[in-house]
């Protein structure tokens, strides 16, 4: 699924100018423990998660990870999208929860 | 690659790693194995800024057939190496854990990304912790085997 579709159906708002929206996406992983999205995380996934601070970019840009989507309303600060922005990292945002999310995720990538 | 990470420095946490990864593949190196560059030495760099003294040393050597981690400090060392490692183990202050880190799974992400990991820590002297990554054999392109 592309990740324009991905946010066309989730209502996604983007933080950062999305690097490419014709990216695949075909999985995700939910997790607001850093180690262990670095340890669960497949290269390519899409992360759901509710943390909003400089170090998920560099988490993003290590494992791999193109895209992330920050639950519940939660905002970046500008040195986050900054950051994001320079590493190439797409930072979108929902105000549902990262249940909802993941979710409503894992319905559109099954029945696509 | 050498970079001077400073204790408590969370803003730029993970800066270090981001840059090394970067530049290993930029290097042709392959992407598996940069990806665990990246995540051995984002983990080091992290426990530098929340747990280390005076901060400390991330440094990456490129040889043909391994890359080396290197991530050194000089206070204030583990009390028991063993109990580190124990999955979820954590001495994290509760500012860090906030953040998400302090999982407990740090030294065992290094370790399992590394095809040989090495710890040495002494209390009121430091941690040193080196890890090597065996560089994929490159057997040349359209090579076969004989039919």
């Amino acid at each position: 699924m592309k990740l324009s579709d991905v946010m066309e159906t989730l209502s996604l708002r983007p933080f950062t100018p999305v690097a490419d929206p014709a990216i695949e996406i075909n999985g995700g992983y939910c997790g607001d423990l850093l180690s262990h999205v670095l340890a669960a995380a497949a290269p390519g996934d899409l992360w759901i998660t509710i943390q909003h601070h400089t170090n998920v970019v560099a988490v993003a840009q290590v494992a791999g990870i193109p895209v992330v989507i920050i639950a519940d309303g939660k905002e970046p600060d500008d040195a986050t999208v900054e950051r994001a922005r320079n590493g190439g990292i797409t930072l979108l945002g929902t105000e549902e929860s990262a249940f909802e999310t993941s979710g409503r995720l894992h319905h559109a990538l099954a029945v696509r | 690659m050498r970079f001077e990470i400073r204790a408590g420095d969370i803003e730029y946490g993970g800066s270090a790693s981001a840059h090394i990864k970067a530049q290993l593949t930029q290097m042709g190196i392959d992407a598996a194995v940069a990806r665990r560059a990246g995540i051995i030495s984002f983990e080091g760099e992290m426990n530098l800024i929340v747990y280390s003294d005076n901060g400390g040393i991330v440094e990456v050597l490129v040889e043909p057939e391994t890359i080396m981690i290197e991530v050194q400090d000089e206070g204030p060392g583990i009390e028991d190496v063993e109990l580190a490692m124990t999955p979820g183990y954590s001495t994290a202050p509760a500012w860090a854990t906030d953040l998400g880190f302090g999982a407990g799974m740090g030294l065992i992400n290094m370790r399992k990304n590394a095809d040989r990991f090495e710890i040495d820590s002494r209390l009121g002297e430091g941690t040193r912790i080196r890890c090597w990554i065996d560089r994929p054999v490159d057997t040349g392109s359209g090579e076969q085997e004989a039919s």
